[in-house]
């Protein structure tokens, strides 16, 4: 998938008119919202737990060298092996190399922004292996060949309608005349046809919300279970995973897990949360015969060391996306990329290149709400500032466009008596074109004199 | 890929992260962090929360007297939601008299695609959440969990713990400080679900349709 | 008008008046004085004695938020001096004060003899329903208004200053005046500064969400704590040809609403 970011104006303009996507935005932007507010209303301690999650992620990424190092020996210890990735590209080769060494021809995925973020299912199909999206929302947004447009409900976009027309197309081996109409329908036809690939796949590829350093384990979250058949049934189950995404013990990720799923879906608990480690032990019947874990850092060792560390604290909850007005208006596919949002606003120039994504860190009024609600406190505004900074710097992006004007502005704040008789004038000179209407177009107008000049004038001062 | 490795843990070395904390001795004794009072109580408390939040999440359940109860409450739960009586279960459920349900075919060892009904027991059940904590192995093969579309668990009330953490700590009493990780360990809250079209929930997106827990009071 | 000595003796606080170095922003000089010669009045109504420091023009927030650090910080280094002398800093705007009591700290993290004076400026800077109320303790105000009203809590405000309950407060006390709350009364506006001027588009349909919401209510009028906000929903009002007065809170509490509402004829 080519990023679109680079074109988030036009991008913006077309989801604005999109009648159908607005109500889609408007459902869903009322209801996630207010599922948080209720189940965090029935957990006294979550703010409390907020602290702890940013204090756990604080101190592993102080320490993320010992972590990493000792979630490499527990998953060994335990029959797997960990593979180490730069970068995208070697991630994607690490990946086609092990499912080549599985002969493998149907590769089972479930849910992975890390996945998307590579694109290695393009990488996978190209070397003939197909790979199929699992999960209920990206398999549908997968035989449209189109992006997630959320990270937890990618399809929100489109209606009951819109996916029954895309089964009717891509399933055509089904009776065409077969019934559609309701969900239900729907959702037994996806079931239908991904057990099958489940079955059948050689490999399964699996995100994971977190990796534990004490066993060695990843941990995945979902609500349909579909990671678990991918985890479970094929001979080779593959971890792709950021190396962020480590923490210290099973205590650490529970209160990671009592944040996530209350920010995302309004839950307390997913239906399924997995911590899966490792290879079939002796005995079992079922499980993978071979695990690998690949992880990968794609910029993550460089976030460490810059302005955007706390970005590292994200755990892809989702709430920020829920509750910001600009996506609520432009909807996610907008930002033209993997993640959107807030924090697709502040990854995006980070992993894709500040050039390529000029307008994402631009395009907010900075309102806080993403900050307010973020389980792990992300400063996201600030962030999205320090982007601004760089472009500033640089003359380049939204910043720069207004930059003469801004510093124009800026010139003249540091002269008071230039500025009073600027002010002055422009407000005379407004008040007297908006004269009698109060207004010039829609733009309410000066009531034509500045409160500097009306103030000196009554306390007999010079202006 | 060792380049691979050695470039990344001296970029994070360089990167220079401000310390914080003791990581070995956090590992070596791992601590619970904030316990929501929803995951304390006695254990009368507990078995009513987990009872009212595996309810919340869509799980039903029966209170069974002993194990010998099982199979007629199986088949009784089957029969009720017009499913077939063909139960595929973990071998570690053998020694319960299934053939006292004449009806009943019962089946032991993994899932299969074609399998309806999987059975599998629970470790613990976890009462902040009404969540199924269950470990997979040879007597308990994980995929009974999630192929068949309807599942069925044991739990022992007096496995009913309060928190996360408390299901962790009996893991770690009972199989020892380290190498006591199965191969899977699934938290299960619920049947499976899906709101992906139009924000409509919908049950048995792959995973089970049914969960129906089989509580022994022990 | 003098400004604040600190060399002489400075007699406790209790017995005289607060001394407020009265920031008026860039929005209420140009655009809207009424609602700064309303908060004089809310101040000396209150037993403060209220200086407007000559020298004073924006907070710098503009080149903050556009990333010019460097500008930000010498605007802000004017501001800091030109009102450091005083006993309190009010401003009647949640947006400028949350750009000196929260942002001013954060630009000279690496300059500590600054932070420091921008961290003294920072905890006597006060929004000026927040500082009638939870400093001044106010509880009676002059205005009275026969009518409804709703508020639009703007967003630094809210989420940079705490300010939801304070304005309420005030209005609670305002003789005829009953208070319907929108439904989004949190949700942003989408003015942002110069977010509205780059983003139109985006910044139109969240005002026209904002705009819908406020006519929901059916309250006859629209107040808020920022220009900015007040200023960009009532040209979304008048544009829907809604009849509905939109002025900033101060004008109201003061009761000097008797002259044209924004974006209203003479």
């Amino acid at each position: 998938m080519e990023p679109t970011s680079g074109k988030f104006t036009q991008n913006a303009r077309r989801a604005i008119g999109d009648q159908r996507l607005q109500a889609a935005l408007a459902n869903f932007t009322t209801t996630f919202p207010k599922k948080r507010l209720d189940v965090i209303g029935r957990l006294p301690e979550f703010d409390a737990l907020r602290d702890e999650g940013v204090a756990i992620k604080t101190h592993v990424q102080a320490n993320l060298e010992f972590y990493l190092a000792r979630f490499e020996e527990r998953v060994s210890e335990q029959g797997g092996t960990v593979h180490w990735c730069r970068d995208a590209s070697e991630a994607r080769e690490t990946i086609l190399g092990l499912c080549r060494a599985a002969n493998a021809k149907t590769v089972t995925k479930s849910k992975s922004m890390i996945g998307e973020e590579i694109a290695i299912n393009e990488h996978l199909e190209a070397a003939g292996i197909e790979a199929v999206e699992t999960d209920l929302g990206e398999y549908i947004i997968q035989i449209r060949g189109e992006s997630p447009s959320h990270i937890l409900v990618p399809a929100i976009h489109l209606t009951g309608p819109d996916i029954a027309d895309t089964f009717k197309d891509k399933h055509a081996e089904l009776p065409a005349n077969r019934d559609l109409s309701e969900p239900e329908a729907i959702l037994r036809e996806a079931r239908a046809v991904l057990r099958e690939k489940f079955l059948t796949a050689d490999v399964g590829l699996s995100g994971a919300n977190m990796l534990i350093a004490e066993t060695g384990s990843a941990v995945v979250v979902t609500n349909e279970g579909n990671a678990d058949l991918v985890m479970n049934l094929p001979k080779t189950h593959i971890v792709l995973a950021s190396i962020e995404k480590v923490m210290p013990t099973l205590e650490d990720a529970a209160t990671i897990l009592r944040l996530l799923a209350r920010s995302a879906t309004g839950q307390d608990i997913t239906a399924y949360t997995t911590f899966a480690s490792g290879p079939a032990r002796e005995g079992e019947t079922d499980g993978p015969q071979d695990f690998h874990v690949v992880l990968l850092d794609n910029g993550r060792t460089e976030m460490l060391a810059n302005d955007f560390t706390d970005m590292l604290g994200c755990i892809r909850c989702g709430a920020c996306l829920n509750h910001c007005p600009v996506y609520a208006t432009v909807g996610g596919h907008a930002y033209g990329w993997v993640y959107s949002g807030p924090m697709g606003k502040v990854l995006t120039p980070d992993l894709l290149g500040a050039h390529k994504a000029a307008d994402l860190p631009n395009a907010s009024t900075f309102c806080g709400k993403c900050e307010e609600i973020c389980p792990m406190r992300i400063p996201l505004p600030r962030m999205m500032r320090h982007w601004r900074e760089r472009q500033f710097m640089e003359g380049k992006g939204a910043a720069a466009k207004g930059k003469s004007g801004l510093k124009l502005w800026a010139w003249m704040a540091k002269r008071p008596a230039l500025y009073r008789m600027a002010a002055s004038a422009a407000a005379g000179f407004l008040g007297l074109l908006g004269k009698g209407k109060g207004r010039i177009g829609r733009l309410p107008v000066p009531e034509g004199r500045t409160f500097q000049a009306q103030y000196r004038e009554n306390a007999g001062e010079d202006q | 890929m060792n380049g691979a490795r050695e470039d990344i843990l001296s970029a994070i070395r360089r990167a220079a992260v401000a310390p914080d904390g003791d990581p070995a001795a956090r590992m070596a004794d791992p601590r619970p962090n904030l316990v929501p009072a929803r995951g304390q109580g006695t254990p009368d408390e507990l078995l009513a929360r987990f009872l009212s939040e595996a309810d919340a999440a869509g799980g039903t359940f029966t209170q069974l007297a002993s194990r010998d109860e099982i199979p007629a409450a199986a088949e009784g739960y089957l029969a009720a939601n017009n499913q077939p009586l063909e139960i595929k279960a973990a071998p570690g459920l053998k020694n319960i008299t299934w053939t006292q349900q004449s009806l009943l075919t019962v089946d032991f060892g993994r899932a299969e695609g074609a399998d309806h009904v999987g059975i599998t027991e629970a470790f613990a059940g976890i009462a902040e959440t009404g969540t199924l904590m269950v470990l997979s192995g040879a007597e308990n093969p994980a995929s009974l969990n999630f192929l068949p579309d309807t599942h069925l668990v044991v739990l022992d009330t007096s496995r009913i713990v309060g928190a996360y953490e408390d299901g962790w700590a009996l893991l770690r009493g009972e199989n020892g400080k380290t190498g006591f990780m199965p191969r899977m360990v699934n938290w299960i809250t619920g049947p499976s679900r899906s709101a992906d079209i139009e924000l409509i929930l919908l049950l048995g997106v792959h995973g089970p349709r049914r969960l129906h827990i089989l509580l022994i009071d022990g | 008008m003098p400004k604040f000595d600190r060399e002489g003796i400075v007699p406790a606080m209790s017995e005289r008046a607060p001394h407020v170095g009265f920031f008026v922003t860039c929005l209420v000089d140009l655009m809207r004085p009424s609602v700064g010669f309303a908060a004089i009045k809310l101040m000396e109504d209150a037993g403060c004695r209220v200086s407007v420091p000559r020298a004073q023009t924006c907070c710098g927030q503009p080149a903050y938020n556009s990333g010019d650090r460097a500008d930000a910080a010498d605007i802000a280094k004017r501001v800091i001096a030109e009102f450091e002398g005083f006993d309190y800093v009010v401003l009647p705007s949640g947006s400028c004060a949350g750009m000196i009591r929260k942002h001013y700290p954060e630009l000279f993290a690496a300059d500590p003899k600054w932070q420091k004076r921008a961290e003294e400026l920072s905890a006597k800077t006060f929004e000026l329903t927040a500082f009638l109320v939870d400093v001044l303790g106010v509880a009676n105000v002059a205005g009275t208004y026969g009518g409804t009203a709703t508020y639009h809590d703007s967003c630094s405000g809210l989420r940079e200053l705490g300010i939801k309950a304070q304005p309420r407060a005030l209005l609670a006390g305002v003789d005829g005046l009953a208070l319907v709350e929108a439904e989004k009364s949190e949700v942003c506006c989408g003015f942002g500064g110069s977010f509205c001027v780059k983003y139109p588009d985006i910044s139109g349909a969240m005002v026209d969400a904002k705009a819908d919401d406020i006519m929901a209510t059916g309250a006859d009028m629209v107040l808020a704590g920022d220009m900015g906000c007040l200023l960009n929903i009532a040209g979304r009002l008048s544009a829907k040809g809604s009849a509905i007065e939109v002025r900033h809170v101060a004008e109201v509490l003061a009761g000097i609403g008797d002259c044209p509402a924004i974006s209203r004829r003479d």
